[in-house]
């Protein structure tokens, strides 16, 4: 995975950058599976591999899929990006292990829901009874950012789109992002 | 347990290091998405890999199953999963109205254009 975010990271063809990350995202599903995480995989595989890639391929038929220059390794970036990974991993160091059941975050409230969530609502699946009964309404907020966006592309892209600068147009297209972000 | 210990983290930290430096170095705007998407995926796989518990099976209620890894980061990242790809599908809305506007995707190439219109 690593080599395919670097691969990524210095093609100049971005046809070859979408087609990578798509397979960086088909990657992680399979990790996700590893890492039991079977809804996860199956989200990811759909959307992270499937949708993001066509929506990026759209996108460079619509603009261009050659890169310009070369570009040489820049050095303040490449020197905040190492100070700031030395600093994460020196946060690390205090972090329960990997798998370990006694991790705080497996011993809080996750006990709860895999011993009740049947009893309370009847699905086998875990995560789909977390997700649709006891966090319903943050789903159906995830439906509204969804529809937000799907606006906000549409007040992009829809129809009557100036061909020069835009002008009025724009702040208003601007708002919208703001608001979803 | 000496194997894995903490190499998840730093994996994870690998992967978010290689998105942060194509954001902040990479002047083409699409690859600038895509490094952000790969920053995405390497924080689902921390939220993930808390997650997960040595001998745990999927979180799938069944008689024969003891040991279950944690459902409630699965949950989260669902949820970030969908609204990355919202975030995505604007984000690369608006190159395309930037390809109208100025005819390309290099992010230095719009700060000329831009400088050379505060001259005039």
């Amino acid at each position: 995975m690593a080599l395919t975010a670097y691969a990524a990271a210095q093609t100049r063809n971005l046809f070859a950058v979408v087609i990578l990350s798509g397979i960086f995202s088909l990657l992680a599903a399979v990790l996700y599976v590893v890492l039991n995480a079977v809804d996860v995989a199956f989200t990811e595989a759909a959307v992270g591999a499937g949708i993001s890639t066509l929506l990026m391929l759209a996108t460079l038929s619509l603009t261009t899929d050659k890169e310009r220059a070369k570009h040489q390794i820049k050095i303040i970036p490449l020197s905040i990006v190492s100070v700031t990974g030395l600093l994460l991993i020196f946060g690390t160091l205090d972090m329960p292990f990997y798998g370990d059941p006694n991790a705080p975050t497996n011993l809080h409230v996750a006990p709860l829901y895999i011993s009740d969530s049947m009893k309370q609502t009847g699905i086998p699946n875990i995560v789909t009874s977390v997700l649709a009964s006891y966090r319903g309404y943050d789903t159906f907020g995830e439906v509204v950012v969804i529809f937000t966006a799907g606006i906000g592309v549409l007040a992009l892209l829809g129809h009557g789109r100036n061909r020069t600068r835009p002008g009025k147009n724009r702040n208003v297209n601007l708002e919208d992002e703001n608001r979803i972000s | 347990m000496a194997f894995p210990g903490l190499l998840n983290y730093w994996i994870v930290i690998i992967l978010m290091m290689i998105g942060f430096y194509i954001v902040i170095a990479q002047g083409n705007l699409i690859k600038k998405i895509v490094g952000l998407n790969i920053f995405q995926v390497s924080v689902f796989i921390f939220y993930i890999s808390i997650g997960k518990v040595t001998g745990g099976s999927a979180p799938i209620i069944n008689d024969n199953i003891e040991i279950y890894s944690n459902p409630l980061p699965h949950v989260l990242i669902l949820t970030a999963i969908v609204v990355g790809v919202a975030t995505t599908a604007l984000g690369l809305a608006m190159i395309v109205r930037i390809k109208d506007a100025y005819h390309t995707i290099e992010s230095d190439e719009i700060d000329d254009i831009e400088s050379a219109e505060k001259e005039v």
